[in-house]
């Protein structure tokens, strides 16, 4: 056994790319999980494409799983890849180019066949002319040597080379340390009922990591001490996961049922997914026949007094239009989350976007204004879902919350929250009448508000006394029977609207370190992660830069125009083409400068960075506050 | 793929699990009426199916509270107003989507959809097939004029082929839905047809319709005086109806009209359907009326005998078999995930969900 040099590093940005069949996704989740178990901060981001098994071989086929991990906070999944594992020349075409000068490129030679070169378009391999002269290479025999390590084990060829992903798992979890055990339970857990590609699993991430141990080819290991972390227990979720659990947790502190109606839709089909498995949790699920259905299951439920849910992506949005047009008319709760992608149509169903804002703000006939807000991260997905909930039955409306493609799939570590220190989620159901008839008889009027919160009572089925209609024609106030008459019409509509402007939201919070920035970057959503690191570099290179991050987008917290007024220049970047400054601009007459990419990616923080820049040099009191 | 045995309940009231009144109250037509004025056109068939189920509901002995009436769009979705229950007028054909949560999630109430030809079967044709393939424990009442009546006199997709309207200046050249035929299609476990003005026969199919646990679908005959007026006449008229409605009994032999024209329902000798002979011809091969077989095939025979000339056209329940219900069958997946768990989750079994199984601490 050689004896290997150590080096510390303090962040590692590594990308998994294969083909689709290739377990890229698997691999990139395990390396995650030790990453994860030994303490580092970590951010993730899987890629792949809309097809389930694209043409072997091609770049259409190409799925990736970019890990970034540090012992200091992570804010993104990195912007480039330090290391690229390829499978296939296919991987290594799609992804090369992302890599800097002196990278790591780690390929499996196997796969390098005429064949699979001239599948992309190489007609000479890059691992035998000078194409790849600025990386380090690494061309390994990956498919041959698992096929060697497991040939005890009696498999046919194939079933013994689909464990290349474990035997690259095994190298690369030396090469960077990683504690194997996890990976060791999870392989015995997932192929417990078939113990002999178990059996076959473990050797072939053995035989990877043994592999490095022995080779000459790497001399070099690497280590990434653990980050600090704030105390406490962690794991390590999705924004899909914990979007979920921030539903259940509703539902579990108001004590009501939840109801999701769903139809499935990448990328927002792993919420309905978990949320299938906790009917412990009274969860009730329906796959709905359309997406109107879903949406229709779950203001029927809300009707009935349960906690209506319904998930989707932007098509999906579009096609519920018309019920939740109708909730706002109703006025009761109701929770809508768009998992946003790439659009118009069907657009780029696997990747992400921010482009359905001004769906969620206006795509309903009428005036029907519905609060909006957006979680910034995986984690804060958890959060945000809670307070969807709390909105919309504190205030009887439908809540539209904007996740998208990249916080759905991305993964960090997770403090888990004291169940104790969950928000409360009081509701209270109308019981007995809330007015008296002209002839002295108690009565219900389903239409007289709260005067705090002007919310209607919520007075469900089977509460004797509060029998009522309601519908989607226009309503009297107070009463709600159907009413043509102009001014109520006109009152109606003003009182929907206030109801929505009035609901408490935090007031935005600006971190402005030195006090005395000209720039502020302001975000929404997803590119909270890069922007925060986008505006870390600039201050690092002595920039005075004031960032803040929206989670309420209606109503917008009543400081914003107060921030926004503050500051020369204000940055939005977003990945639309400037929604979210459309609305700012609108709003509160102040000239914004977008950075808008729509490229189906998250926004990455060097480029953002550069925006950061243009602006101040644009504007010379920024300089001068060098 | 893998499948699971389903459980197969017992046979259960539709209405069960909704609360009765309490002994000694009894309620009246009255309790049933809302103080809505009714805005139907005079001389509209809704008023008769109105006054027969606000006449009807009461007998059910079960509180008005939990019954809950769920509309669409179209003069028939207007119903829910003029019940004193709780109700909701929605939007254009999605009353069986939203009804189906509201089931899904309330066993304690009766679910009502009142909706028209256009609303069920043209732009809401997706959720009734699908409430009725679940077999949502819903009562459906679709009331059938085959126009539309409140967007003023378009075909719908139940008017006859020919049909001239407003927007079918040449005739209408759509194929028409025979509603029960689709619902026979859509796997419904229970199917039958009434008539407005028949409120004998309309109130004993709805109380057959209440008492089936699962998806009842109720087609009515029904007169649209201003656009369609009397394209039911001939079954209405005495003597022409008499002669035409095949008034179908369970366990009874198919045999109808006046004693100088008695006819019969005879296995048909051209193919797999049923066929309309004289009495006189058909000896003992007059087919006896099975609403229980499980095989839907006899309903869906009886079902093609009706044709937009209704010649012969039956009345009364097609078919009325066990099925589970949808909604039986979601809360008891709920109930069992949660027997198995040892009851209602805690706090700390939520904790243990957040948590999950790979967790790790830092100090």
């Amino acid at each position: 056994m050689t004896t290997k040099s150590v080096q510390r590093l303090d962040r590692v940005v590594i990308r998994f790319a294969g083909d689709s069949g290739d377990g890229m996704q698997l691999t990139g989740d395990r390396f995650t999980a030790e990453t994860a178990a030994l303490g580092n901060d970590l951010a993730t981001f899987p890629s792949f494409p809309a097809e389930i098994r694209a043409p072997a071989g091609t770049l259409a086929g190409v799925s990736s799983f970019q890990l970034h991990f540090a012992d200091h906070d992570v804010l993104t999944p990195g912007d480039q890849p330090d290391v690229l594992v390829a499978m296939n020349p296919a991987a290594l075409r799609a992804n090369v180019g992302d890599l800097p000068r002196g990278g790591v490129v780690i390929v499996d030679s196997d796969s390098f066949s005429k064949r699979n070169l001239a599948k992309v378009g190489y007609t000479t391999s890059p691992l035998e002319d000078d194409s790849l002269s600025s990386f380090q290479v690494h061309d390994l025999p990956l498919t041959s040597m698992t096929a060697k390590a497991l040939e005890e084990f009696g498999l046919s060829r194939k079933d013994a080379e689909r464990s290349k992903n474990m035997f690259a798992l095994g190298l690369l979890s030396w090469l960077y340390d990683r504690p194997t055990e996890g990976t060791e339970r999870f392989v015995r857990a997932k192929f417990a009922s078939k113990p002999d590609i178990l059996e076959a699993n473990l050797a072939a991430f053995r035989a990877g990591w043994a592999f490095g141990e022995t080779t000459e080819a790497f001399a070099v290991r690497y280590e990434v001490a653990p980050a600090e972390h704030e105390p406490g227990t962690y794991r390590n979720v999705t924004g899909n996961v914990a979007l979920a659990y921030g539903l259940v947790a509703a539902a579990h502190r108001s004590g009501l049922g939840l109801l999701l109606g769903s139809y499935p839709i990448t990328p927002a089909s792993d919420i309905l997914h978990t949320l299938s498995g906790l009917k412990r949790f009274g969860i009730t699920t329906i796959q709905a026949e359309d997406e109107i259905a879903g949406v229709g299951a779950a203001l029927g439920a809300a009707f009935g007094g349960s906690i209506g849910v319904t998930t989707t992506s932007g098509p999906g949005l579009a096609l519920k239009s018309e019920t939740i047009s109708l909730a706002v008319s109703l006025e009761l709760p109701l929770v809508v989350i768009d998992v946003q992608r790439g659009g118009p149509s069907t657009g780029l169903p696997t990747k992400t976007e921010q482009a359905d804002l001004l769906q969620a703000m206006f795509g309903r006939n009428g005036e029907s204004p519905v609060p909006v807000i957006a979680p910034s991260s995986p984690v804060d997905c958890f959060a945000t879902a809670m307070e969807a909930v709390r909105i919309a039955t504190t205030y009887r409306t439908p809540v539209l919350l904007l996740s998208d493609g990249y916080l759905a799939n991305g993964s960090e570590p997770w403090r888990l929250p004291s169940v104790d220190d969950l928000p409360a989620m009081d509701v209270d159901f109308a019981t007995v009448p809330n007015a008296t008839s002209d002839d002295g008889t108690p009565a219900f009027r389903p239409y007289l508000r709260d005067p705090d919160t002007l919310a209607r009572p919520w007075a469900v089925p089977g509460t004797p006394g509060l029998e009522h209609r309601i519908g989607g024609l226009e309503k009297a106030d107070v009463t709600g029977e159907i009413s043509y008459d102009p001014d109520n019409h006109e009152t109606m509509v003003r009182l929907r609207a206030s109801r929505i402007d009035g609901i408490e939201v935090p007031p935005l919070e600006v971190e402005d370190p030195d006090g005395g920035a000209q720039v502020l970057v302001l975000g929404w959503g997803s590119t909270y992660g890069p922007i925060a690191a986008a505006v870390r570099t600039a201050r690092a290179a002595g920039l005075s830069v004031a960032r803040a991050h929206l989670r309420h987008l209606n109503p917008l917290p009543q400081n914003t125009g107060d921030v926004l007024r503050r500051y020369e220049r204000v940055l939005v970047p977003e990945m639309n083409s400037g929604q979210l400054a459309l609305l700012l601009r609108a709003r509160y007459l102040i000239d914004i400068t977008g950075y808008n990419r729509v490229r189906g990616m998250p926004l990455g923080a060097a480029e953002i960075d550069e925006a950061i820049r243009k602006l101040a040099q644009e504007d010379s009191t920024v300089e001068g506050q060098r | 793929m893998t499948t699971v045995d389903m459980p197969t309940p017992a046979h259960r009231s539709g209405l069960e699990g909704v609360p009765a009144v309490g002994d000694g109250v009894t309620q009246t037509k009255k309790d049933f009426t809302s103080g809505s004025e009714v805005r139907w056109c005079p001389g509209c068939g809704d008023y008769a199916i109105l006054a027969a189920i606000q006449g009807f509901m009461p007998e059910l002995g079960i509180r008005r509270e939990n019954v809950v009436c769920i509309s669409g769009i179209g003069c028939a979705a207007r119903f829910p107003y003029y019940l004193d229950t709780y109700g909701m007028h929605s939007i254009h054909g999605r009353a069986p989507a939203i009804a189906t949560g509201l089931a899904a999630s309330r066993p304690d109430l009766h679910v009502l959809v009142a909706t028209g030809d256009g609303d069920a079967l043209s732009i809401g044709g997706n959720h009734l097939v699908h409430a009725l393939r679940r077999n949502v424990n819903l009562t459906i009442l679709l009331f059938n004029n085959r126009i539309y009546g409140l967007t003023k006199g378009q075909y719908s997709p139940t008017s006859e082929v020919g049909k001239v309207t407003k927007s079918t200046p040449a005739g209408s050249v759509d194929a028409p839905f025979n509603p029960v035929s689709l619902a026979l299609g859509a796997e419904a476990t229970f199917v039958a047809r009434t008539l407005d003005s028949d409120r004998k026969h309309l109130t004993s199919v709805l109380r057959a319709a209440v008492e089936h646990r699962g998806a009842s679908l109720v087609e009515i005959y029904q007169n649209c005086p201003i656009f369609n007026d009397d394209a039911y006449q001939v079954l209405k008229d005495r003597e022409a109806g008499e002669a035409r409605l095949i008034r179908m009994e369970h366990g009874e032999p198919l045999v109808f009209g006046p004693e100088s024209d008695r006819r019969a329902v005879v296995p048909s000798s051209r193919g797999a359907g049923v066929e309309v002979v004289a009495a006189a011809d058909a000896a003992d091969r007059a087919v006896v009326h099975d609403v229980h077989t499980e095989d839907p095939t006899l309903a869906f025979a009886l079902s093609r005998l009706d044709d937009p000339q209704m010649a012969h056209v039956p009345i009364g329940v097609f078919r009325d078999v066990d099925r589970p219900a949808y909604d039986d069958l979601v809360r008891d997946q709920v109930t069992a995930a949660r027997e198995a768990a040892g009851g209602p989750a805690t706090d700390g079994d939520l904790a243990d969900l957040l948590a999950g199984n790979d967790t790790w601490s830092i100090a």
